[in-house]
């Protein structure tokens, strides 16, 4: 996996385009999943993940070797997501009136919930719930939570692409759980 | 409430740095603490919930969308790629070099002066004569030499890197090419190279 990697990396340094959609197809649905863990919506989290690879492409020749390249992915992929977390401010606010709508606000909009076969609903509610747990986290030990569990990386890995300490990761990973043990605690 | 050290093995225990000591300690300590029981069971319940969501897919058109928006590749790997992709293509171009090294080095060694053996014609010091009132039957072609045509000549005529002199009473039938540039040179061998393969085929 890594012989291939490293061969199709010195391709791309060639300029040839082809092998890094092949990269793009190795690393796109973790890129993507931790874009939108980190950010909550899926266009966003597209934009991200796209803004990822296309940085990742630019900058290619300062790609240290002796790295893993999925550190080096992921270390884009987190700081961008970081940055849009920043300037971010919020689009719409649910309760503001609709434009040409008397007194109807965005809350009309949603539609009502269709019911589901009640273990599907479950799940997805408890994939919501926590989804949204992970969202209220603060973004530092929200990064730190989203590559340890659901990238599913070593804490070594997570102290290289957070360019942190590995006592720091480790304090942010238990602040993290510990905030959403007492969110989750009774669900 | 629960001692702080507990948690720590607790945090310790999740990470999978425990070690085997510690680790004792505490399953002795929940043994005996209740509360501390349901701190841990629900850590390890909270960590089971965020892995459960770990299950998304970049959608079916992410790679795409990513290499349009790639800047434009260099036209060296394009035409690499197009002589992988194609093998013909690579021999054909192979082909294509050779033929015009071969060409160039015959163009610029051949400069010795040599005519067509014809009947009638009239050689004088790198000069072809077709005298007056002769009738050449057949091509002529002369290299590195001149060529005076006060006869008829009832066939081709090529003056390669030299000259020709048409007089007033002279004249040719078929076609008359003079050829004094390294294009010319090629183009005309790419024409003489065709006609000797329609000419393979017509026999």
């Amino acid at each position: 996996m890594d012989a291939i990697i490293k061969k199709r990396i010195k391709q791309v340094i060639k300029g040839d385009q082809d092998a890094f959609g092949e990269i793009v197809e190795i690393y796109k649905n973790s890129v993507y999943q931790l874009c939108f863990r980190m950010l909550g919506n899926s266009h966003e989290a597209e934009d991200i993940a796209q803004e990822t690879f296309l940085r990742a492409y630019v900058n290619i020749k300062s790609f240290n070797q002796d790295l893993k390249f999925s550190t080096w992915l992921f270390r884009i992929a987190t700081n961008l997501c970081i940055d849009r977390l920043r300037k971010k401010k919020p689009d719409y606010y649910l309760d503001a009136e609709v434009a040409g709508s008397e007194g109807l606000t965005m809350y009309s909009q949603i539609p009502s919930d269709t019911p589901l076969p009640e273990t599907e609903l479950e799940s997805l509610e408890l994939q919501e719930i926590v989804q949204k747990e992970i969202l209220k986290l603060p973004e530092k030990y929200r990064s730190a939570i989203v590559l340890k569990y659901i990238e599913d990386l070593s804490l070594n890995e997570i102290s290289e692409i957070l360019e942190l300490p590995l006592g720091t990761v480790k304090t942010r990973i238990h602040r993290g759980r510990e905030a959403l043990r007492q969110q989750l605690r009774y669900v | 409430m629960c001692p702080e050290h507990i948690i720590e093995l607790m945090h310790q225990y999740l990470d999978e740095e425990i070690d085997p000591e510690k680790e004792q300690i505490l399953r002795e300590h929940l043994r005996s603490c209740k509360e501390c029981e349901i701190i841990f069971n629900e850590l390890k319940k909270t960590v089971a919930f965020v892995k459960s969501i770990s299950n998304m897919q970049a959608p079916a058109d992410f790679t795409a969308h990513v290499l349009a928006r790639l800047p434009k590749e260099k036209k060296k790997v394009l035409a690499a790629r197009l002589l992988r992709n194609h093998p013909f293509l690579s021999a054909a171009s192979l082909f294509v070099v050779l033929m015009m090294g071969s060409l160039f080095s015959t163009w610029s060694q051949d400069r010795e002066f040599s005519v067509t053996n014809q009947k009638n014609l009239v050689v004088k010091n790198n000069t072809v004569i077709v005298p007056k009132g002769e009738v050449v039957k057949g091509d002529v072609v002369v290299r590195n030499g001149k060529l005076k045509i006060e006869g008829e000549i009832q066939g081709d005529v090529t003056v390669i890197h030299g000259e020709k002199y048409l007089a007033s009473a002279g004249h040719v039938t078929g076609q008359i090419d003079e050829v004094n540039e390294v294009f010319d040179w090629i183009w005309y061998q790419m024409k003489k190279s065709a006609k000797e393969v329609t000419g393979f085929f017509e026999q």
